[in-house]
């Protein structure tokens, strides 16, 4: 039951371990919320709903890491970018399988889930993007 | 006619920047408020300042919070109010805004603003995930998007909506290298050449090491009063006629575009409008150049062209030390350095010293009016203060 769980940033992680992209709608205005929030930020109403949303975007830019924090290190150089999915709502995330001369700006990208859980707080599963 | 100042400058500070090696970030500020004080030998600081608003963006540099009364005590100012405001790299920018708002209450006649940060003896891995802090962790630090690795998204966003080049960008830190070069203070007083920084290594592509600002250990302060009291200090205090303090979202990926700093934007537009002054009235500005894409991103935020054309703009040599609106002629971020919670106050340090005729081999001839730009984080804060000669 979608509707009762709490319209957290730890229910959004545990919902991409269950590989659903997940946003709140506002049951007032309609505002799309992402990340979901408690309280929607348009009309400072918390009826809201859960929402799942197409996995498919397109890149609306993107950069090549080659220095990263050491939780990262062992990655580069690894490619981030921020995808605008087809809902108009925006993430941003890891982009995996592709080579760094072969991206662009305006690919399409579908999200990918890594339900593997670390091992310390925060104990959330990642979600990236590939090639659709 | 610009307006009435808010405030006046009637002493400023800046400890030399750089690798400070064996020394506490509260020592650096002491040697920024000394200097302030020797600057201004008709104050008397025990009995004259009423508050210290300090800007501090980290505690895991120095394994230090509680910074206000921690500085305040090194300054000889126990034991009057003492606070440490926190907006990212724009700590200081807000505590230059939070001591203006303490004068204007009625409630301090004179007041020290300032800020501090001590970071060069932290391992660059250490130092790069503490600056990440001032992103969102959820959905920025926990997907491994650096903090270059932020503005590498804009740069990449410019580039490809304005045909903004790498070579523009590389033009910036060699333009802010020489004039760091004439700045006695500066982190790094060495010219580089445009190959040296377009060839340098990938730190987030498309941004490079010499696109990058400085990790710098550093600490600067103001002395505000009201104008009414300003020439019982000094005969040469310097007016702060606008100022301007805007948020935007956290996280850089929920903006409508990522081709300009909305929180900049509207900072400026807040400060412009309470000075009464337009963008071509600048004469001097230090923006917040944390990567050489933000140079380029402010000209066009303050107004000092149309958006889209800050690449152009650099090419034309306009804001070169000689040039129409010169900007960051203290050497900036890039070259100057960038201690993170001292860069805000460090920015209207050089504006003071550039409008009371101080800057020596960097002045600008008969600056009047100058504006310091600074942004916290990838844009989520910005503040801009508008100053003027007395």
């Amino acid at each position: 039951m979608a509707e009762t769980r709490p319209f957290t940033i730890e229910e959004f992680y545990r919902f991409a371990g269950e590989k659903r992209l997940m946003a709140a709608r506002c049951n007032k205005c309609g505002e799309l919320l992402l990340p979901p929030r408690p309280m929607c930020t348009k009309c400072l109403s918390t009826d809201l709903k859960w929402v799942e949303l197409g996995k498919r975007g397109e890149l609306l830019t993107y950069t090549v890491i080659h220095v990263a924090p050491t939780q990262f290190e062992s990655l580069v150089p690894y490619i981030v970018g921020v995808v605008k999915l087809k809902d108009g709502l925006k993430l941003p995330g890891m982009i995996r399988g592709i080579e760094p001369e072969e991206i662009e700006v305006g690919m399409e990208l579908e999200a990918d889930f890594d339900t593997t859980l670390p091992s310390q707080w925060p104990m959330w599963p990642r979600y990236f993007f590939r090639a659709p | 006619m610009t307006r009435k100042p808010l405030v006046s400058v009637v002493s400023a500070g800046l400890s030399k920047f750089g690798k400070r090696q064996g020394l506490y970030g509260r020592e650096l500020f002491a040697e920024a408020a000394k200097e302030a004080f020797n600057r201004c030998p008709n104050l008397e600081p025990k009995k004259d300042i009423k508050a210290l608003f300090i800007g501090h963006m980290g505690e895991s540099y120095e394994h230090q919070g509680h910074t206000g009364p921690t500085v305040s005590d090194w300054a000889g100012l126990l034991p009057i109010q003492a606070t440490r405001v926190e907006n990212a790299c724009a700590s200081s920018g807000a505590a230059l805004r939070c001591g203006i708002l303490a004068v204007l209450s009625g409630m301090c006649d004179v007041v020290m603003v300032g800020g501090v940060e001590k970071m060069t003896h932290r391992t660059t891995p250490d130092v790069t995930e503490f600056l990440a802090m001032a992103s969102d962790y959820p959905f920025e630090q926990w997907h491994g998007i650096t903090f270059p690795g932020l503005y590498a998204l804009m740069a990449t966003a410019h580039m490809h909506k304005y045909g903004t080049t790498e070579e523009q960008m590389a033009m910036v830190a060699v333009k802010n290298h020489h004039n760091g070069a004439l700045n006695p203070k500066a982190h790094k007083q060495r010219e580089v050449t445009l190959e040296k920084a377009i060839s340098s290594r990938v730190i987030a592509w498309p941004l490079k090491l010499y696109d990058c600002s400085l990790i710098t250990d550093g600490a600067s302060c103001l002395i505000l009063t009201k104008p009414e009291l300003a020439k019982k200090f000094t005969d040469t205090p310097v007016h702060i006629i606008g100022s301007g303090q805007a948020s935007d979202a956290i996280g850089l990926y929920e903006r409508d575009r990522f081709t300009t700093l909305n929180a900049g934007k509207l900072a400026g537009q807040e400060a412009y409008r309470m000075a009464k002054v337009e963008p071509k009235d600048i004469d001097v500005a230090e923006v917040h150049d944390c990567f050489t894409i933000a140079e380029i991103i402010a000209y066009e935020d303050l107004g000092f062209c149309k958006q889209g054309e800050g690449g152009p703009l650099m090419e034309s040599g306009a804001t070169k030390l000689e040039g129409k609106i010169p900007v960051n002629s203290s050497g900036g971020l890039k070259s100057k350095g960038h201690p993170v919670g001292a860069t805000g106050t460090a920015q209207a340090y050089e504006i003071y010293l550039q409008l009371a005729g101080q800057a020596e081999k960097r002045q600008v001839d008969g600056a009047e009016i100058g504006l310091a730009h600074n942004v916290g984080g990838s844009g989520a804060t910005a503040t801009v203060h508008i100053l003027r000669r007395a």
